[in-house]
């Protein structure tokens, strides 16, 4: 059983105590435990259950690699799943669940689909789908649902209470990694004087150097990092983060990285993670190694560690895994386990080494401590359920016959060690084959490239297969200069002389042991989180999978939220042993970011809530929040919907809006129209190539209204064209169109016609914009006073005028976009509250009603006034819509005019604009289709045409809608039939609704009442 | 992530303070002009694997319109220059053929 040895622990205060609690049980460990290392210290070997088979599980790791100690930590809104206990800093008060059991984590009654394993091979998700059919919907995917999964989301009304923020940081060089070689790296780039940052994903600096005994300089490897870390400090050009990970590595040498700020912290005021998103000249990848597990029999089972976790836990915080642990290896480096265990006085029963030899100075110095090792041994099973009990050893060049059993209660394995080259391979690096040391490294002759096309990543140390301690130094010093010669900086100190114990050659052992059987590799567990075994990853090579990516697709292998860090080499080298290739010839899958899980609030920043997004105010908004205004988002704008007053329902706020605009007074607040000046001595020349009409015969004065095409014929905005002067122009656009058309006006400006003197201005927000519309519309201005005449005569519809009115300076517009006498007055942003009060003040006698954009919409349909958005959607032009009227003949040419002269354009058969009247006076659902005659080859009811607007008229008390219909404007008074999307009775046809074909213009046809 | 840096205001632009703008050099065909070229125009680009001509808006800074010579494999970025020209220029031509000696203008 796991347990806190009584002397050691570099990481840990034994002075200071922590209380936390483990699946609502009270345990203590100390200041400086991770997670795991206060659950082993406190005999918690079980810390969760596999994903598919429920398998209890312990920490294999001790770093960012863990597979299976992951957790749910915290309660409520903090609530968190899949967190890894390895890197959990323990901190008073911490809690913790454990994942995907039930009822409990020691008995859990998911176990026995361990003991049916082969229900769920691989690929059987895909296989379920297949066949039987009925099975997928009805057996298969409830259970998998109940039972699959790891942690538990959280409630859907949880809010995170924590604030998360977002830096940006530039500079010439990124260092990932904190370790020797990373701390190497540092010292040469800061005094080669170039701007460093230098993140290390855990607390602690110096990697894994003092735990493997290293030495540098003579001294221990402790001394040396504690002297780098504090020449580094003061360096201004060095910037040093520790709990920062570097995430991912992308184009042009843009990097990501988080810092885990607070996490060890809560309830202080620090943001809990922070997300850097930094440019950098180059990239240095310290990332270290990972050590692989080896495949034998029960090598998931709770106390089989691997051999360099077994010494973390032990030299950084006191913590053994067992009493008696055996070492199964295929190299040197795990007699550093067995060695340290036996120093500190715990039983090593044997080393069984995969090798025909191993004669090595670090297994002389075992065998000179009196540890046994057994060479051309492997373990062909462990025996216990819920923990290690024992191992059974068998020749590894057998087929798992028992040679001898061996009682213990921890195994250390390790199966070599690969070079954590994903940054180096995020953005495109390239890797080769080391066939010797059994691990994929850095081609340095396929970089990922940059901008000017030369390389931008390193790998330094062992992250570039330099894993002995004196190459690890070495390499590091030459790769950081690679890096700074890359940035113009030139280093040259002497470099610090590492060293630790020779090591031999290690065995490449992807199956212990080598001739196992089916039943013994149906237990070889390759990715522990996933559930995938050796014996998946053949069927799969069986079932023709060849690519190492399908493979992994169909098996799972590698897709869980550890993304294969332990099991993606073992498990290709299995593939290829099965499809008898060669390693590099399978290849490896693609390695993505981030490196490792990082938060959606560190994503999201401070993106969230209120500022999510900006919000787009017009002068009004206060006066529209204060008067109870429903919302409505228009882009990013809000503009209100209706004003709804106490006890009224909207439609009914809707309804008074309209009929008071068109009995008396209605007042809408337009400033979010977009307004762009247009100006220049060839501004009419530009605004006809824009506008399918002429704009360049606008009289200064007057008001025309025009349609913009997309080059490819389609009706894109529309709006008001003001003729300010000779050489200017406003051009009114919709809300959602301003910012839009703008870019569009200056892209043609900018990159056809370059030569035309035009210069465009959009004053969107400059101006307030108010609607005044209604019989009293005029009499509410003559109130206020006017040097401008506002008769018909004087100022008549579609004309404008400049001039001060009620003490505003204004431009009032004749425009009408409800049927309505109109007059749309625009003043500067900063005087339209006050403009609004007065007019409210002086229009009270003619029951001045604010109104919404419902309303406009209503009245615009009363009228057949066509809305981009509704009438249009992308595949409509002008001709549809029974605008021809506003296509000039004259012009030559206008965006858009070439399209229109395609066939399908003039196709007599296009669906057109019409108006529809149900007979019985209800309101057509909106985006019903008219139902044709036949079912196509889908076996789908043929359409004629489709509903684009349609509304409750309170002016005409009856459903109006606008649609297109096929030669809707040559079948008038014709009664179509549309679809509806109430569920008909059993045996009954679906319900449809008559409507007849009339005008869109439902009110005021002849247009008399603006023209007044 | 791409950097490009814009000739009108000089600035070394995040892709984010920018607006892509899809194939440059595109010649308008207008009204009157053969279904085949206008086709051509409206529809057909290049999309080539290796160098590629562009258009870019400084969007989010100086909002000028510019044209950059890239890679569309390897991100590399071998100029950017004016917008207001209907042909790349030679030292844009000449970085190209510095780079990628086998390629040949379309």
């Amino acid at each position: 059983m796991s347990t806190r040895l009584p002397q050691g622990g570099r990481l840990i205060d034994r002075s200071k105590t922590v209380k936390f609690s483990f699946n609502g049980k009270h345990m203590t460990g100390h200041a400086g435990d991770t997670l795991a290392s206060a659950l082993l210290a406190s005999g918690q070997v079980i810390m969760g259950r596999s994903f598919k088979y429920h398998r209890p599980r312990g920490v294999m790791a001790s770093g960012a690699e863990e597979p299976n100690a992951l957790v749910n930590l915290g309660r409520g809104d903090s609530h968190e799943p899949n967190q890894r206990a390895t890197v959990t800093e323990l901190f008073e008060g911490l809690s913790a669940t454990s994942q995907n059991h039930w009822p409990s984590l020691d008995w859990d009654i998911g176990e026995v689909n361990a003991l049916l394993p082969r229900v769920l091979p691989a690929g059987f998700y895909y296989k379920t789908f297949i066949y039987p059919r009925p099975f997928w919907k009805h057996v298969f995917e409830p259970i998998i649902r109940r039972s699959a999964g790891l942690g538990r989301a959280p409630e859907h009304d949880a809010r995170d209470p924590d604030r998360y923020e977002q830096f940006y940081a530039h500079t010439d060089l990124v260092i990932a990694g904190g370790g020797i070689a990373g701390l190497q790296a540092a010292l040469e780039a800061g005094r080669a004087g170039a701007r460093v940052i230098l993140c290390e994903q855990t607390a602690h600096w110096g990697g894994r150097a003092p735990v493997d005994g290293v030495e540098i300089d003579g001294k221990p490897a402790e001394t040396w990092i504690n002297d780098a870390v504090q020449v580094l400090e003061k360096m201004d050009n060095v910037h040093l983060r520790l709990r920062c990970m570097v995430a991912g590595v992308y184009d042009h040498g843009y990097v990501i990285a988080y810092e885990r700020v607070a996490d060890h912290a809560p309830g202080t005021d620090a943001p809990r993670h922070r997300l850097w998103r930094i440019r950098t000249g180059q990239v240095i990848a310290a990332t270290g190694a990972l050590e692989r597990p080896l495949s034998f029999p029960g090598n998931d089972k709770p106390g089989v560690m691997l051999a360099s976790a077994v010494r973390d836990y032990a030299v950084n915080w006191g913590v053994s895994p067992g009493a008696r642990t055996v070492v199964v290896t295929n190299n040197d480096d795990a007699y550093r386990t067995a060695l340290l265990l036996a120093d500190a006085g715990l039983s090593v029963p044997c080393i069984a080494d995969a090798r025909s030899e191993s004669d090595g100075p670090l297994a002389q110095q075992a065998r000179a401590r009196g540890i046994r090792v057994m060479t051309n041994t492997g373990i062909a099973g462990v025996k216990g359920l819920r923990g290690v009990v024992g191992v059974q050893l068998c020749r590894q060049d057998g087929t798992g016959e028992v040679i001898e059993d061996v009682t213990c209660d921890a195994v250390a394995m390790s199966g070599g060690w690969s070079p954590v080259v994903h940054l180096w391979s995020h953005c495109g690096g390239k890797l080769t084959w080391d066939a010797e040391r059994a691990f994929f490294r850095p081609d340095p002759s396929r970089p990922p490239t940059n901008q000017t096309g030369e390389g931008f990543v390193v790998c330094a140390g062992a992250a570039d297969g330099a894993l002995l301690a004196g190459d690890t130094m070495q390499n590091a010093s030459t790769m950081a200069r690679k890096a700074l010669s890359a940035l113009d900086f030139t280093s040259g100190a002497a470099v610090p002389s590492a060293s630790a114990a020779e090591e031999s050659p290690l065995l490449p052992v992807w199956i212990m042991p080598a001739g196992a059987g089916p039943k013994k590799r149906a237990k070889m567990w390759l990715d522990f989180q996933n559930d995938v075994k050796v014996s998946d990853v053949q069927l799969a090579a069986r079932e023709g999978y060849e690519s190492v990516e399908h493979t992994k697709r169909y098996t799972t292998l590698g897709m869980a939220t550890d993304q294969g860090k332990l099991s993606n080499i073992n498990g290709l080298a299995v593939l290829a042993q099965a499809l008898d290739e060669d390693i590099p010839r399978v290849g490896t899958t693609t390695f993505r970011p981030p490196y490792t899980p990082i938060s959606m609030g560190a994503i999201a920043g401070e993106a969230r809530g209120e500022i999510f997004q900006p919000l787009r105010r017009t002068p009004l908004h206060a006066w529209h929040e204060a008067n109870g205004a429903a919302w409505e988002p228009v882009g990013h704008w809000r503009r209100p919907y209706c004003y709804p007053r106490p006890g009224e329902s909207h439609r009914e706020a809707v309804n008074r809006e309209i009929t008071a605009t068109r009995t008396s007074l209605g007042l809408l607040d337009a400033s979010t129209l977009g307004k762009i000046v247009v100006k220049g001595p060839d501004a009419g020349r530009f605004l006809d190539m824009l506008y399918t009409n002429m704009m360049s015969t606008l009289k200064p004065g007057k008001c025309r209204y025009g349609l913009m095409c997309s080059e490819n014929g389609f009706l894109m905005d529309d709006g008001v064209v003001v003729r300010l002067d000779d050489d200017s122009f406003l051009v009114h656009t919709t809300t959602g169109g301003a910012d839009r058309i703008h870019a569009w006006m200056e892209d043609w400006l900018q990159c056809e016609w370059w030569d035309w003197q035009v210069y465009t201005a959009n004053v969107t927000e400059q101006w307030a914009q108010i609607a005044v519309v209604g019989p009293k519309a005029r009499a509410v201005l003559d109130k206020l006073g006017s040097d401008i005449d506002l008769s018909n005569d004087a100022l008549p519809f579609m004309a404008w005028a400049e001039g001060r009115i009620g003490g505003f300076d204004a431009r009032v517009f004749r425009i009408s976009f409800s049927g309505e006498l109109s007059f749309e007055i625009a003043v500067p942003a900063s005087q339209g509250r006050a403009l609004w009060d007065a007019l409210l003040a002086a229009g009270a006698e003619f029951d001045a009603t604010p109104y919404g954009t419902e309303a406009l919409h209503v009245m615009r349909a009363e009228k057949g006034f066509i809305m981009i958005g509704d009438e249009t959607d992308g595949t409509v032009i002008p001709q549809d819509l029974g605008l021809g009227w506003a296509i000039s003949k004259k012009k030559e040419d206008y965006l858009g005019k070439r399209a229109q002269e395609r066939t399908h354009m003039t196709d007599p058969g296009r669906w057109q604009l019409v108006g529809l009247e149900t007979l019985d006076g209800s309101v057509l659902p909106d985006g019903s289709y008219a139902l044709a005659e036949g079912i196509n080859v889908n076996g789908q009811r043929n359409t004629q045409g489709r509903v684009t607007s349609t509304y409750f008229s309170p002016t005409l008390s009856r459903g109006i809608a606008m649609g297109l219909v096929v030669q809707g404007p040559e079948r008038m008074g014709e009664v179509i039939a549309f679809n509806t999307t109430q569920k008909p009775a059993r045996g009954e046809a679906p319900k449809t609704i008559e409507a007849r074909i009339v005008s869109p213009v439902f009110f005021d046809p002849e247009g008399e009442k603006p023209n007044v | 992530m791409l950097t490009l840096t814009c000739p009108c205001c000089g600035i070394s632009a995040c892709e984010t303070e920018l607006a892509p703008g899809g194939e440059a050099h595109l010649k308008r065909f207008g009204p009157g002009s053969p279904d085949a070229d206008f086709e051509s125009y409206l529809f057909l680009r290049q999309n080539s694997r290796g160098v590629h001509f562009e258009r870019w808006r400084h969007a989010m800074g100086c909002g000028k319109w510019f044209l950059a010579a890239r890679d569309t494999a390897t991100l590399e970025v071998f100029g950017t220059y004016s917008a207001q020209t209907t042909e790349p220029p030679a030292d844009i031509i000449a970085a190209i053929r510095a780079k990628r000696p086998d390629w040949s203008p379309a």
